[in-house]
C-alpha cells in the first residue's frame, strides 16, 4: 500500500522534474576557433565562416546566427553563397564539397545541409585531377565551377551536383589554343575563377603558372589569353567588365585589358606597391568603384619581405590616400560590403584574422573600425575566470554602459553594416552581466542577456601597480612619413605584461556597483563604480596569512609594486582599496558583502577579512597544515616534477609506440588495449589524511546572517572552506550603522567542521525556514527577494567535492547528506545555486543546486532535501579547461570555453532559454534566374522555389505541398495562396489540425 | 623503587633503558616524557615514564603493582587508545604502542584478573612452556619473590581487537570472486594498494572477448591491503562498495575507492584462484572462511548483516544495502563539531592562534571520544572531567593562567597544554 502510494509521488515528481528542468546547448558566443574560410552573400547580407574543426557559422544583424557541423571533422577551406539564394557551398579539406540551406521551419530558419558532393575523375587518374583549389558559384545560381590542382576546370549543377561533363574545360581545350608552346608543359593548378560582372557567359580561369584565360562558357572556346608570366594568387575582374586584376607572388599587381578577339600581349599596366625590395605575395586583390571619385583599391599581403614580412597587412588605396591596415594576425579573407542607392558604394571592409574580425568604415573620413555586436575576440588576453550577475538593476546597467561608451570614443558611428536576417527572438527578460577576468589585469563586462555576448565595458586594474611596460609604448604608431603608412587595427593581444595581474576572483554587487577582484599575486583590489574621473592613491594593506607560522620560506614571485603616487582613473569602476597577501600565492576565494561592507578572500595559506568602510583587516586565520610544504613553497618549486612527468610520459609514448609497430595491430580498439597493457597508468588508493599538500587551500567563502549561537538570534557570519574538508564559521559583531565607521568589526570564532571524508569544500550555503537559500546581500532591502525566513531553523549546506551535506543550526549535527564519489566516481567541479520556474505555471518555481562534475556530467540537487534530480551529460571529460571554466547563472543558464575564444552557452531550465530565433527570406531578385528551373519532388526543394520562403508562420509544409503539387507552380499564383493563407491563420490552424487528425487515423489504420 | 629488570642482557630493550626513571609526576613535562594516570579500582595514580625508553612489560607490570600497593595481586592491563578504544596491554609489544601512541597522557585501567574471567586463556602457562611465547616476552627474572606472578603469554579475546578486514558475503557471491572489507579506521596503516587500467577477459555467447577492466597493480609494504593477505597483485576489482566499476575509467575507480576509504569494500576477482573456498557451507562455515587470513575477524558478526535470501539472486543489490546501511551507520556523524564555546576568541597573537590549532589538533579524539562513549567499550571508571564542552567552556581563563605559567615554555609544550585543557 504505502509502496503503492510512494509509486504515485514519484509519477507525479517526474512530471514536475520535466516541467522545471530541461538541458540543451543554445549558443555559441565569441570568436570561432581557428577560422579557415569567409564567405559573403550581398543579397543576403549574411556572413559565412568555417573553421578548421568543420564548423560553418552563418552571422547577419545582431541576433541573426546560424550554426551547422560538417559530419566529416575537416576543416572548410572555401565558403561560397549560390548568388540570390539561400545556399551555400562549402569545400572541405577532404576535397568534399556541401549543400547547405537555411530553411524555413515553423517561422523560423535553420541551417540543414541538403546534399554533398566529391568530384570523380576518370579510372586511373591521379587524385590531383580532381582536386579542387578553386570554386567559382555562377551567378545563375545553377552553375558551380570547380577548378582543380590538375587544371581542369569541372561544371557542376547545383543544388543537385549534377556533373555536367560536356561543359567541362579540360587543360587540352585551354592549351591546344595557346600560341606558345612554352608554357604547354605545365599550366599547374586553377588558382583563381572569376565571372565577368556584365556578361555571365565570360569566366576568367587563371592558373599558377599564371597564364589567364577567358572562357565562354556558351561557346565552349577561350576568348582571351592573357600571358602572366609571375606566379599567380589572385584574379579580379572589375565592375564595367573591361579589366582584369591579377595579383602575384612577388608582390606586385597587373592590369589587363579585356579587349577584343586578339591576344593582347601587354599589361595595361603592373606595380609592385611596396617595391624596391623584394615583397610577399599579393594574396588577394580587389578594385571597387565608387558612385562618384576614384575607385578603391585593397589587397592583403605584399609587404617588403626583409622588413615587414611578418605584418599582417591589408592596404587599403583610394585617390591619394593610402592606409596599410596592421592586423593582430594572420589574415584568412577579406570582403568589402556596397551600399548606396545601386549598390555600388564601397562601405565596409570586412577582415577575418585569425584570432578576430575586423570591420572598417570606408565612408567616413580616416577609415574607422566599426564595433562588432558579435564575434568579438574573448580572448583579446587569455581568460583566467568569469563570473556572472543575474537581473542588473537598470541604474547600474546604465553606468556601465555610459563608462563603456566613453571608452569607445575611437570607434565609428556607422550602424553595423552586415544586416541580413530578421531576429524574432522575444527581448530578453532581464539584463545579464557576464564577466571575465583576463591574464593582463582586465576585466570585460559583457552584455549577456541575449544572443550576442555583446561587450560594454573594460576594465584595466594594471595601473595601481608597477609593470615593466611603459604604457605609452604602443601608442605612437603611425608617425608622419612612415612607409609603408601602417595602422594598426584589432584588439587581440596575447601578450601579458606580467603575468601577476591575471585576475582570478571577481565579484560584484549589483545592488551598490561595489566590485572586488582578486589575482594571482595575492591582490584583492575593491573597486566603485564613479561616473567622473578620479585622480587617487590607492592604499594598500599587507596582510600575513602565515601568522608568525615558521619555517617555510615562499619561492613563488613577489608581491606587485604598487604606485604610490595618485593615478589618474577614467569614469567607470575605480579602485580605492587594495590588499596584499603575503605570501603572494594567488588568490583561491574572493566574497564581498556591500551591506557589511566586508571584503573576505582567501589563499592556499589562510583567509582574512577586511573592513573596506574602516580599510583595516578584521580578521586573518591560517588554515596552513604546518607539514605542508608544497603550499609553503609556491608555484616554481613545482617545476621540477613537471619536468619529471614530462619526461615519463615521453618514455611512455616510446614504448607504446614501439609497441605498436611490433604488434602491427589494425583494429583500433586493439590498439588501445596493447597501450593500456604497455603502458599501465597507477593510481594509488589512500584515505586522505590530513597531512595532503594544499589541505589548507580555502576554496570557498560565504556571508551569511543566520543563527550562529542560538536559535533566537541571527548574527552576521563568515564561512570558509577548504581543501582539507574544513569548514570554520566566524561569528562578526557589526557596529551600529552610526558608529560603522569608527567602531571596529570584530570577528570571533563560532564552530568548526571538520568532514570526515576530508574531501575538499567547494561550497557553501545556509538555507531559511523555508529551505530557501539566504538571498544576496542588498537584495531584501532593493525589494528583489523575499526576506528569508528567520522563523524557523536555519540549515547549513556543505558542498564537498564528494558530497552533499545539510546540517543543522545552531547546533551544527548532521541531518542528511547525498553521496556523488562514493556512488558513481565522479567528483563536484562546478557548483552553483539556481532558481528553476515551471513551464506550465507562473507561479511555480524551486531551488536547486546545479552542479557540473569532473565527467563533464550537469546535475540538478533539489534544496532543500539534497535528492539528485536530473544529470545530462554536458561537457567531454577530457576537456578539463572546458570543465574549470564553467559558470551557472541564478537562472539555471550556465557558460563555458569550448576553445579559448568561445563560450557555449547551456540551459537547464525550461523557462529560461536564451537562443537564436531568426529568419532569412530569400532576397526578391528581380532576375530570371529561378523561373525556369527545375522543381524537385517533395516539400525538401519546394520552398526553394517559392519566392518568398517564408509562406506562413505554422505549417507550411503541410499547406504548400498539397498545394504545390496540385498547382502549377507560377511564383504569382504561390504568392496569392500564401497572401490568403496568411490573412487566415485559424484557417490555417484548421487545415493543420485535420491534416494531423487524418494522419492520426492512418496511422491507427495501419496498425 | 628500582626495578630489577633494569638489567636484562637479553632483553631487546633493556641496553637502551636509561637508569634513572621519574617516579613523580612532574609539574611541566619535558617533550620526551610520557604521563602515565593509571586507575585501579577507585584509586588513580599520576606518573611519567621516558617515552624513548620505556622499560619492557615486565617492569611496567611490576612498577603499577608497586604504585598502586598490590603486590601479588594478579591484575589485567589496558589503555584507552586515541579512538577511546580500551585496548590491553599484555606484551612488550602492545606496551610500547600504548607509550607511543600516549599523546600525551597514557591513561591505564587496571582490573582484577579474576573480575573478568576469560580473558586469558586458561592453559597461557603451557603454552608458554611449549615455547610458544614471543621472545620478548620471555621473562628471566630469576629468584623474583613474585614467582607465581610471572604472566605468561596472554593473548585477548577477539573483542579485544580492532577489525581490520574481512571476507563477507561469501555466501552470494560467485565463487571465483571474493569480497573483502578494509576496515581503515582506526588504524593508522595506509590502505597501501594501487590500481590500474588493464584488460580483463569475459566469457561472453560470442566466446572470449577482451574488455577493459580495473586491476590491483602494487601493494604497498606494510600498509593494510597487504597485512590482510585478501587481495594481491593482478586481481581484477569488479565492484566498490556495490558499485559496479564496468565502463567506469581509471580515475572514477580511484575517486570511489577513496571516497568509500574508510570503510572499502572491494569485490575482487583473485589472479590467484588456489585460495578460494571450493564448496559452500553453513552459515557457520561461512564464518570460519571468512576469519582464514582475517586477523581476529569474527565472520559470523559480519555476515548477519548479509541479507535475506531474497536478494541472494541479486548480489548487486543485496550489496548496494550493505553498503548503504553500513555507511550511514558507520560515518554519519562522524565528522567533527567544534562549537563556539570550545573556541577561542579570535585575537592576532600568534600564541592564541597556535593554540587553536593546537585545540583543533589534539580535540579530534577527545570530540570523537565523546560522542562515542555509548559505543566503544570504555568502560564508565576512565572519567573524563565533566564534559569536554564543560571542560572547555572555561578554558579562557584556563588558558591565560597556563600561559602565565608558561611564558617561557616552548612551541611544543604549548601543544600539551593545549591538550590539558581539552582533556
Amino acid at each position: 500500500m504505502r509502496r503503492f502510494r510512494r509509486h504515485g509521488h514519484e509519477s507525479q515528481r517526474d512530471r514536475l522534474k520535466q516541467e522545471l528542468f530541461h538541458f540543451n546547448k543554445t549558443v555559441e558566443h565569441g570568436f570561432p576557433h581557428q577560422p579557415s574560410a569567409l564567405g559573403y552573400s550581398p543579397s543576403l547580407q549574411l556572413l559565412a565562416i568555417g573553421n578548421r574543426s568543420g564548423a560553418i557559422k552563418l552571422y547577419g544583424a545582431p541576433g541573426v546566427e546560424f550554426m551547422g557541423l560538417h559530419d566529416e571533422n575537416a576543416a572548410v577551406t572555401q565558403v561560397h553563397f549560390l548568388p540570390h539564394q539561400v545556399e551555400l557551398v562549402t569545400l572541405l579539406d577532404d576535397n568534399s564539397l556541401h549543400m547547405w540551406t537555411l530553411r524555413a521551419h515553423k517561422g523560423l530558419s535553420e541551417l540543414l545541409e541538403i546534399g554533398r558532393f566529391m568530384l570523380t575523375g576518370p579510372p586511373g587518374a591521379p587524385p590531383s585531377v580532381t582536386r579542387v583549389t578553386a570554386v567559382l558559384a555562377h551567378s545563375s545560381g545553377e552553375l558551380l565551377l570547380l577548378g582543380t590542382e590538375g587544371g581542369h576546370v569541372f561544371v557542376v549543377e547545383v543544388p543537385g551536383f549534377r556533373e555536367l561533363e560536356e561543359r567541362n574545360i579540360s587543360l587540352d581545350q585551354v592549351s591546344n589554343r595557346l600560341v606558345t608552346s612554352a608554357q604547354h608543359t605545365n599550366l599547374e593548378h586553377v588558382e583563381a575563377l572569376q565571372e565577368n560582372p556584365v556578361n555571365p557567359n565570360q569566366v576568367v580561369i587563371g592558373y599558377g603558372r599564371g597564364l589567364m584565360i577567358i572562357w565562354d562558357l556558351e561557346k565552349q572556346r577561350a576568348i582571351q589569353h592573357i600571358p602572366a608570366t609571375q606566379q599567380l594568387e589572385s584574379v579580379w575582374w572589375t565592375e564595367d567588365g573591361s579589366y582584369i586584376l591579377s595579383s602575384h607572388s612577388d608582390g606586385s599587381y597587373c592590369r589587363w585589358m579585356v579587349g577584343a578577339e586578339d591576344v593582347n600581349e601587354e599589361e595595361e599596366k603592373s606595380d609592385i606597391p611596396y617595391g624596391h625590395f623584394p615583397c610577399k605575395a599579393i594574396s588577394k586583390i580587389v578594385q571597387l568603384p565608387t558612385e562618384k571619385g576614384p575607385p578603391f583599391l585593397l589587397f592583403s599581403g605584399g609587404m617588403p619581405r626583409a622588413s615587414y614580412g611578418d605584418r599582417h597587412c591589408i592596404t587599403v588605396i583610394q585617390n591619394k590616400t593610402q592606409v596599410a591596415l596592421d592586423l593582430t594576425s594572420r589574415i584568412i579573407d577579406f570582403f568589402v560590403i556596397r551600399d548606396g542607392p545601386k549598390h555600388t558604394d564601397p562601405s565596409a571592409l570586412v577582415v577575418l584574422v585569425e584570432e578576430e574580425l575586423v570591420v572598417i568604415d570606408l565612408q567616413t573620413e580616416g577609415w574607422p573600425v566599426i564595433q562588432t555586436p558579435y564575434l568579438v575576440p574573448l580572448h583579446s588576453s587569455a581568460i583566467t575566470c568569469s563570473h556572472h550577475i543575474s537581473t542588473i538593476p537598470i541604474k547600474l546597467w546604465e553606468r556601465v554602459i555610459a563608462a563603456g561608451e566613453l571608452q569607445n570614443t575611437h570607434y565609428s558611428k556607422k550602424p553595423w553594416p552586415i544586416t541580413g536576417g530578421q531576429n524574432l527572438a522575444p527581448d530578453p527578460p532581464q539584463r545579464d552581466l557576464l564577466l571575465t577576468g583576463h591574464e593582463d589585469g582586465t576585466v570585460c563586462f559583457w552584455d549577456a542577456s541575449g544572443v550576442c555576448l555583446y561587450p560594454m565595458y573594460k576594465l584595466s586594474t594594471a595601473a595601481v601597480f608597477h609593470t615593466d611596460a611603459d604604457p605609452n609604448d604602443n601608442m605612437n604608431q603611425g608617425t608622419e612619413g612612415e612607409w609603408p603608412p601602417f595602422r594598426k587595427v584589432g584588439c587581440f593581444d596575447p601578450y601579458s605584461d606580467d603575468p601577476r595581474l591575471g585576475i582570478q576572483k571577481i565579484h560584484l554587487c549589483k545592488y551598490s556597483g561595489y566590485l572586488t577582484v582578486a589575482g594571482t599575486a595575492g591582490q584583492i583590489l575593491v573597486l566603485e563604480l564613479n561616473d567622473e574621473a578620479a585622480e587617487q592613491t590607492v592604499e594598500a594593506k599587507v596582510v600575513d596569512l602565515l601568522q608568525g607560522q615558521e619555517g617555510f620560506r615562499w619561492k613563488g614571485h613577489t608581491r606587485l609594486d604598487v604606485r604610490e603616487e595618485p593615478v589618474l582613473f577614467p569614469p567607470g569602476f575605480q579602485p580605492f582599496a587594495l590588499v596584499q597577501c603575503q605570501p603572494p600565492a594567488v588568490v583561491t576565494a574572493l566574497t564581498l558583502h556591500s551591506e557589511w561592507k566586508l571584503v573576505a578572500f582567501g589563499t592556499s595559506h589562510g583567509f582574512g577579512l577586511y573592513d573596506y568602510q574602516q580599510k583595516n583587516n578584521v580578521l586573518i586565520k591560517c588554515t596552513l597544515n604546518p607539514s605542508d610544504q608544497l603550499a609553503m613553497e609556491g608555484p616554481l618549486s613545482r617545476v621540477k616534477s613537471i619536468k619529471k612527468s614530462l619526461r615519463q610520459s615521453f618514455r611512455r609514448m616510446r614504448r607504446s609506440r614501439v609497441s605498436l609497430r611490433k604488434h602491427h595491430v589494425n583494429n583500433a580498439a586493439k590498439a588501445e588495449l596493447a597501450e593500456m597493457e604497455l603502458a599501465p597508468v597507477q593510481r594509488k588508493i589512500e584515505a586522505r589524511s590530513s597531512d595532503d599538500s594544499f589541505t589548507g587551500l580555502v576554496r570557498t567563502l560565504y556571508f551569511a546572517d543566520t543563527f550562529l549561537s542560538d536559535s533566537s538570534h541571527n548574527t552576521p557570519s563568515l564561512w570558509a572552506g577548504t581543501n582539507g574538508g574544513c569548514v570554520f564559521a566566524f561569528m562578526l559583531r557589526l557596529p551600529p550603522v552610526e558608529h560603522r565607521a569608527d567602531e571596529p568589526v570584530t570577528a570571533q570564532p563560532a564552530k568548526e567542521i571538520q568532514l570526515m571524508h576530508r574531501a575538499p569544500v567547494v561550497g557553501i550555503v545556509v538555507l531559511d525556514g523555508h529551505g530557501a537559500p539566504l538571498p544576496e546581500p542588498l537584495e531584501v532591502a532593493h525589494d528583489l527577494a523575499r526576506s528569508p525566513d528567520l522563523q524557523g531553523s536555519h540549515h547549513l549546506l556543505v558542498i564537498s567535492e564528494e558530497q552533499f551535506k545539510v546540517f543543522t543550526l545552531p547546533k551544527v549535527s548532521a541531518k542528511m547528506k547525498l553521496k556523488l564519489t562514493a556512488v558513481d566516481g565522479s567528483r563536484v567541479r562546478r557548483v552553483g545555486v539556481a532558481w528553476f520556474g515551471s513551464s506550465r505555471s507562473e507561479d511555480y518555481g524551486e531551488s536547486g543546486l546545479v552542479v557540473l562534475t569532473n565527467q563533464g556530467d550537469l546535475h540538478v540537487v533539489s534544496l532543500p532535501g539534497v535528492k539528485m534530480q536530473v544529470q545530462y551529460p554536458c561537457i567531454r571529460r577530457e576537456d578539463v579547461s572546458g570543465i574549470a571554466s564553467c559558470v551557472f547563472t541564478k537562472h539555471g543558464q550556465g557558460f563555458y570555453l569550448i576553445s579559448p575564444s568561445e563560450f557555449e552557452r547551456f540551459s537547464l531550465s525550461t523557462r529560461h532559454v536564451v537562443e537564436p530565433r531568426c529568419l532569412v527570406e530569400v532576397p526578391l531578385h528581380s532576375d530570371n534566374s529561378t523561373k525556369h528551373r527545375p522543381l524537385h519532388d517533395g516539400f525538401s526543394s519546394a520552398h526553394g522555389c517559392v519566392p518568398s520562403v517564408c509562406l506562413s508562420q505554422c505549417c507550411r509544409y503541410l499547406v504548400v505541398c498539397r498545394l504545390s503539387d496540385c498547382l502549377c507552380f507560377l511564383p504569382e499564383v504561390l504568392q496569392e495562396i500564401q497572401k490568403s493563407l496568411e490573412g487566415d491563420q485559424t484557417h490555417v490552424a484548421g487545415l493543420k489540425r485535420t491534416s494531423f487528425i487524418g494522419s492520426f487515423t492512418e496511422i491507427l489504420f495501419l496498425t | 623503587m628500582v626495578l630489577p629488570a633494569l638489567l636484562q642482557p637479553n632483553s631487546r630493550l633493556g641496553s637502551r633503558m636509561s637508569k634513572q626513571q621519574h617516579y613523580r609526576t612532574p609539574l611541566r613535562l619535558p617533550d620526551n616524557v610520557v604521563e602515565v594516570k593509571s586507575k585501579f579500582e577507585a584509586e588513580y595514580r599520576r606518573f611519567a615514564l621516558k617515552r624513548n625508553s620505556p622499560g619492557d612489560f615486565q617492569e611496567f607490570y611490576r612498577l603499577l603493582q608497586t604504585i598502586h600497593h598490590i603486590p601479588g595481586v594478579d591484575v589485567l592491563l589496558g589503555y584507552a587508545d586515541v579512538h577511546g578504544d580500551l585496548l590491553p596491554i599484555n606484551n612488550d609489544d602492545n606496551f610500547l604502542k600504548a607509550v607511543s601512541l600516549a599523546s600525551p597522557l597514557l591513561r591505564i585501567i587496571i582490573s582484577k584478573k579474576e573480575d573478568e574471567p576469560g580473558v586469558f586463556a586458561t592453559n597461557s602457562l603451557q603454552r608458554r612452556k611449549k615455547g610458544l611465547g614471543l621472545t620478548g616476552l620471555r621473562t628471566t627474572v630469576s629468584g623474583s619473590a613474585h614467582s607465581k606472578n610471572k604472566p605468561g603469554l596472554m593473548i585477548g579475546l577477539p573483542q579485544n581487537f580492532r577489525q581490520i578486514s574481512s571476507i563477507i558475503d561469501v555466501d552470494i557471491l560467485p565463487e571465483t570472486h571474493r569480497r573483502v572489507r578494509l576496515h581503515k579506521h582506526g588504524t593508522n596503516k595506509p590502505l597501501g594498494f594501487y590500481i590500474r587500467d588493464g584488460v580483463s577477459v569475459r566469457v561472453t555467447p560470442q566466446g572470449v572477448e577482451k574488455v577493459p577492466g580495473v586491476f590491483i597493480s602494487r601493494l604497498v609494504r606494510g600498509g593494510l591491503a597487504e597485512s590482510t593477505g585478501l587481495l594481491g597483485v593482478n586481481d581484477e576489482i569488479l565492484e566498490v562498495n556495490g558499485i559496479d566499476v564496468t565502463g567506469k575509467s581509471l580515475d572514477q575507480v580511484t575517486d570511489m575507492m577513496v571516497a568509500n576509504s574508510h570503510n572499502l569494500i572491494v569485490t575482487v576477482k583473485p589472479a590467484n584462484q588456489r585460495n578460494n573456498v571450493v564448496h559452500r557451507g553453513s552459515k557457520t562455515s561461512v564464518g570460519n572462511c571468512g576469519s582464514v587470513g582475517s586477523v581476529g575477524s569474527t565472520g559470523s558478526t559480519l555476515s548477519h548483516d548479509s541479507p535475506s535470501p531474497a536478494s541472494q539472486s541479486n548480489p548487486i543489490t543485496a550489496s548496494n544495502s550493505i553498503a548503504e546501511g553500513d555507511s550511514d551507520n558507520e560515518d554519519d556523524d562522524r565528522d567533527l563539531i567544534l562549537e563556539n564555546d570550545c573556541l577561542t576568541p579570535f585575537d592576532s597573537h600568534h600564541i592564541t592562534n597556535s593554540n587553536n590549532t593546537n585545540l583543533y589538533d589534539r580535540d579530534s579524539p577527545t570530540s570523537i571520544l565523546h560522542s562515542t562513549t555509548v559505543r566503544t567499550p570504555l568502560p564508565q571508571s576512565i572519567s573524563l572531567p565533566n564534559s569536554v564542552g564543560a571542560s572547555l567552556s572555561d578554558n579562557s581563563t584556563t588558558m591565560s593562567t597556563l600561559n602565565g605559567n608558561t611564558a617561557s615554555s616552548s612551541h611544543e609544550n604549548m601543544r600539551e597544554d593545549g591538550n590539558i585543557i581539552t582533556l
